[in-house]
């Protein structure tokens, strides 16, 4: 019987009865006394010289209420970049200020150069129309292509950073010489260039914030749409504004998405405060779906070329990459990271490879800031690595499944040190791949493939063997890679007087069910019904600390905080339990809900317990606090490393080009589950942006710098009939070995494994109808590109 | 959103009345008019509805003679309705847009507009309908015109469209991969007097017929009949989702497959 409460229980998630029946609360559902609106004026040139703005006819505009200008920030900070990363000469990066409002120059289509607040959002609009019509900007031409940017001194992004660079990474600097040394002699070198799309993150909910400032204490408040209130708090206070941490509250309400680009503090945030501090009202912004194309941080968007040295037999040698790396316009709070340590880190794949050297180009161009999205550095690598290891098995027409087998590392070889400065502490990856080639049928695979040509379609096969770091946390480590803030989390887990709980936690929830399931595991620690603890997340000024959710880190870190204040509650417990029953302290023993003295009937219940310290008639006073509430923050030893094996089966139509989905296979090493229905949600929901990636999403701006694709009229979201019924499994788990819940994270496990899985399938499906000639085609592999490359 | 005034008049003669006021403009399903003004990309001062007069909703025909829908029925509508008496156009009404937009839109306003991806234009002149305006009757070899431009006065309004029933028809239509209108969609109808060919979303000067095919099916209806044609690539439509050569690809795939499916 499978569990139906607790651990390991598919408990029903809660949090979706007020999402599916419209009760939820998110920002724009607020509404408060007094409110007003504030519109951006946003650049529509992709590069430009702030001539002149002239205020004065849009403030005089009915219901104009102020208007703001980058003129108004240039004396407050600007949005820091949280890592710092040194160039492989030993330079520091450059790093530009990223101001609230654009000042001097305008940096891309979308960057804001102004604000207006009015009464009404109409008012505000036609206000902000007025602006934009009183703005004096000098078009500069756009500069957008990465490596003409890195060739070009004279157009700059920022007048300050001559070749547009902002670092020139390698990692690890040291393994340069050996890895050349071994393409010199290598008897095999395969070489692929290819480039990761860029993304929109296409949150359902757009960005929202709303200012409020209370005369009457000084106070400020932020509700916004943020996957990490306490950061939020730390950048618009200790960095942009100025305004000390203890007097600004961040609210995170409900957040429908964010795929991490919500993790950023955004220069809206910041003029909501600032104008809601000018008026003393509350003032509000909802961007349109359109300011969401233009100005939310976009994911990925890497040109790279990788190359395999190996043997006559596959076995893996070294590999060796160079990456130009977008970061847009402006560095995002994780843009420096994401591209270099979650990145350049996991090159070394789940293979047994001695060498390899990575080398990262990062670019500022007139486009949107480019950061961290679902995977996030992760899925490039795994990208680049799957793909050029399916090209290199074409060329020496070797088998993909045994050549995976030769080179991944076995069990017994960890905790395992790989040439890219990670320590891998457990893995199977011999289990997932097996696993995954049964629940494939892959014996049945020559018969689909007849099926298929009998119905026109070729049908391919495509592997992908992945791992991420994630759980991103220990501090100590991220410390030593550039960061400059620790990455930690933190849980106060509340016992109420009458027996129920509240947790508050570091971590937030946008979707993801947290509300579940951190409740099912306090739930079975204390023996109590799910149903009496309440998950309390998103608020500054209720709980302790906290760093959020991305990098698949909420159970890993925030998980593992709220079980050591959890075992902090029992051995107090105990202790209230030893004065009760009369025993000593080392003979109480906590089981089932209940405090009981080891050999004998004499027992209290934890709703007892919980009375009693609240009530503390009956109570060691002299030695023990009443109350019942502890607090942990909890900083991990090593990040957790989650892989696993995943097999695409495609059809492809050669008259159109286009490609089905028709099997997906998922085989994952989660360590331990939780929750298997939320675990395989969370697949689905993964493998689904991925198959986006692979096939339909296309982020392309023009050389003038305008976004082609700035609506869903020409970004293709993947929609329901682009995707299979995923075929998703966890039992192969070898549990983290350094948290206690042995957990690794599953988030962005399926956006990081599919597309080079879905790929090498479009390129298997093309080599068995005799298109031999096709070794790549780059996502998204839309019908177009297929028939050209069919074609071409 | 600009502010306007919005009237829903129950008779054409009131709705060709209001229309005549200046700054009115014509609402039918609303898919492609509201999306602009919210756009602030029209800002009509009065909103004209015509999905309160009764003469313009509905379907109605005689079995193997012709159909007639009125300009405001939603697509949903065709879909059910229209298939008794024309099961491609029914066919094509259902793959249009999703459930929301099929509720909403009508093929009036797709007409009206001509949408060069759009759909029904393709079954119009496949089909050689008449489009019954306010004003007067009109062919669909005379009324499209080109993209987003019909054969349409200021102030006129379709009433209905005329379906002469084929022996055989099918719609075939290969998704832009975003919007999922028509990247190509091909209309073939096979009458008594000839096949015709219809192409929507392939071409820069929008819905066109391909007279080659028409010859080659009017002599031989099979998809085998058109092996040795080739589309002339030089008009079509390049843009992110398909290039020209992709466009004039499709034509071709695409009329096969209607030929093999009618
Ligand atoms: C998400 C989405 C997907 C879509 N997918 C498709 C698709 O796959 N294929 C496809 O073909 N279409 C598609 N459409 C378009 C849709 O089917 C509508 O047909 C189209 O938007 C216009 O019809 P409407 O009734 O909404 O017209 P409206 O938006 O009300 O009007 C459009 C224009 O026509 C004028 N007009 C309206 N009715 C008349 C009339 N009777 N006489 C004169 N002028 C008139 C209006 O003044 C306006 O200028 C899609 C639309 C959306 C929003």
């Amino acid at each position: 019987m499978p569990k139906d409460h607790g651990i390991g229980a598919s408990s029903k998630r809660r949090e979706d009865v007020r999402f599916l029946t419209g009760k939820g609360v998110y920002t724009d559902d607020l509404a408060l006394h007094g409110q007003t609106y504030a519109v951006f004026v946003r650049s529509t040139v992709a590069h430009g010289r702030i001539k002149a703005i002239n205020t004065a006819n849009a403030a005089a505009m009915p219901g104009v209420l102020a208007v703001f200008t980058g003129e108004d920030f240039k004396d407050v900070g600007g949005n820091p970049a949280g890592w710092l990363i040194n160039s492989r000469d030993g330079t520091p990066m450059r790093e530009p200020k990223r101001p609230v409002l654009a000042h001097g120059k305008v940096r891309h289509v979308g960057d804001a150069y102004a604000a207006v607040v009015a009464e009404t959002y109409n008012q505000a609009k036609d206000a902000a129309q007025q602006l934009a019509d009183d703005t004096d900007i000098e078009e500069l031409p756009a500069i957008i292509d990465m490596k003409a940017a890195a060739a070009d001194a004279s157009n700059r992004v920022h007048d300050e950073i001559p070749d547009n660079l902002c670092f020139d990474w390698g990692w690890i600097e040291d393994n340069r010489a050996t890895v050349e040394e071994v393409f010199r002699t290598a008897p095999h070198v395969t070489t692929l260039e290819l480039v990761n799309n860029r993304l929109v993150p296409n949150a359902m909910e757009p960005r929202a914030s709303i200012g409020e400032y209370f005369p009457g204490t000084g106070d400020y408040k932020l509700t916004t749409t943020s996957q990490n209130p306490h950061l939020t708090r730390l950048l618009v206070a200790a960095f942009v504004m100025g305004i000390p941490e203890n007097k600004l509250t961040v609210v995170a309400p409900d957040v429908g998405g964010g795929f991490g680009s919500k993790i950023y503090h955004y220069g809206e945030e910041a003029l909501v405060l600032a104008a809601a501090k000018k008026l003393a009202r509350p003032v509000r912004w909802t961007a349109e779906r359109s300011e969401s194309f233009l100005s939310d941080a976009h994911g990925r968007d890497h040109v790279t070329k990788i190359e395999l040295a190996c043997e006559k037999d596959g076995t893996f040698l070294a590999f060796r990459t160079e990456t130009y790396a977008n970061v847009g316009a402006y560095l995002s709070n994780f843009s420096t990271a994401t591209p270099t340590f979650l990145h350049g880190t996991l090159m070394a794949g789940p293979y047994k490879v001695p060498n390899v050297y990575v080398n990262v180009k990062t670019v500022f161009t007139n486009t949107a800031p480019v950061d961290a999205y679902r995977g996030a550095g992760r899925p490039e690598a795994t990208f680049s690595l799957e793909r050029v290891i399916d090209k290199m098995c074409r060329e020496l027409g070797l088998d993909a499944f045994e050549v995976r087998r030769k080179n991944f590392l076995t069990p017994d070889q960890f905790p395992y040190t790989t040439p890219v400065g990670l320590v891998y502490d457990t893995g199977n990856y011999q289990a997932t791949l097996e696993k995954a080639i049964e629940m494939a049928d892959v014996a049945g695979f020559g018969a689909r493939v007849a099926a298929s040509k009998a119905r026109g379609k070729l049908r391919g096969l495509g592997l992908s063997t992945w791992i991420e770091a994630c759980g991103i946390a220990p501090s100590h480590l991220v410390g030593v890679l550039g960061s400059r803030v620790g990455l930690y989390d933190a849980a106060t887990v509340r016992v109420n007087a009458t027996g129920n709980i509240s947790v508050m936690v570091g971590a937030h929830s946008h979707g993801q069910g947290h509300e579940t399931v951190f409740a099912q595991i306090v739930a079975e620690k204390l023996g109590i019904p799910e149903s009496s603890v309440e998950i309390v997340h998103g608020d500054t000024s209720k709980i302790p600390f906290g760093m959020g959710s991305y990098g698949s880190r909420s159970l890993a870190v925030c998980g593992t905080a709220m079980t050591k204040a959890v075992d902090k509650i029992v051995a107090k417990g105990k202790k209230i339990a030893a004065h009760m029953l009369e025993a000593s302290e080392g003979d109480i023993t906590f089981e089932d809900g209940k405090f009981s003295v080891a050999g004998t009937d004499k027992a209290k219940t934890f709703g007892e317990i919980a009375f009693s310290a609240y009530v503390p008639h009956n109570y060691p006073l002299e030695t023990l606090e009443p109350g019942l509430e502890e607090t942990a923050f909890y900083d991990p030893a090593n990040f957790t490393y989650p892989a696993g094996a995943y097999l695409c089966e495609v059809e492809v139509d050669e008259g159109t080009g286009k490609v089905d989905v028709v099997a997906f296979h998922c085989a994952d090493d989660f360590g331990n589950v939780m929750n298997p229905m939320i675990v395989e949600g969370q697949v689905h929901g993964g493998v689904g942006q991925g198959i986006g990636q692979a096939l339909c999403e296309s982020t392309t701006y023009d050389e003038t710098g305008q976004l082609l694709t700035g609506s869903y009229m020409d970004y293709a979201m993947p929609r329901a009939d682009d995707v299979p019924f995923y075929n998703v499994d966890y039992s192969c788990q070898t549990p983290c070995t350094h948290n206690p819940l042995g957990v690794k994270g599953c988030g962005e496990a399926g956006a990081i494994g599919s597309p080079p899985a879905v790929v090498n399938a479009v390129i298997d499906a093309l080599h068995r109808g005799g298109h031999t000639h096709v070794t790549h085609i780059d996502m998204p592999v839309s019908p177009n590109r297929v028939w050209q490359a069919i074609n071409g | 959103m600009h502010n306007f005034d919005f009237v829903k008049p129950a008779s054409l003669d009131e709705a060709v009345k209001a229309l005549s006021a200046e700054g009115a403009q014509a609402l039918s399903g609303g898919q492609t008019l509201m999306p602009t003004m919210k756009q602030r990309l029209a800002a009509p001062d009065v909103l004209v509805s015509l999905t309160g007069i009764a003469a313009l909703k509905g379907v109605s025909g005689r079995a193997g003679a012709s159909v007639t829908v009125g300009a405001a029925t939603p697509h949903a509508v065709v879909a059910a309705e229209a298939r008794a008496f024309y099961p491609a156009l029914a066919a094509l009404a259902g793959g249009i847009g999703d459930p929301a937009v099929r509720n909403r839109g009508t093929i009036g306003g797709s007409l009206a507009n001509n949408d060069p991806a759009a759909c029904y234009p393709a079954a119009v002149l496949a089909s050689g309908a008449t489009i019954t305006t306010s004003r007067r009757d009109i062919a669909a070899d005379d009324y499209f015109q080109g993209l987003f431009s019909t054969a349409l006065e200021e102030g006129e309004i379709i009433t209905g469209v005329t379906f002469p029933i084929p022996q055989k028809a099918a719609y075939v239509k290969f998704n832009q991969p975003a919007s999922r209108f028509a990247l190509t969609g091909v209309f073939v109808a096979k009458y008594a007097d000839g096949v015709r060919v219809a192409v929507t979303g392939a071409s820069n000067n929008g819905v066109f017929r391909w007279s080659d095919a028409e010859a080659a099916l009017s002599a031989d209806f099979s998809a085998g009949a058109l092996a040795g044609l080739t589309v002339d690539d030089s008009e079509m439509i390049a843009d992110l989702h398909g290039s020209a050569a992709y466009r004039a690809n499709l034509v071709k795939v695409l009329t096969g497959r209607a030929v093999a499916a009618a």
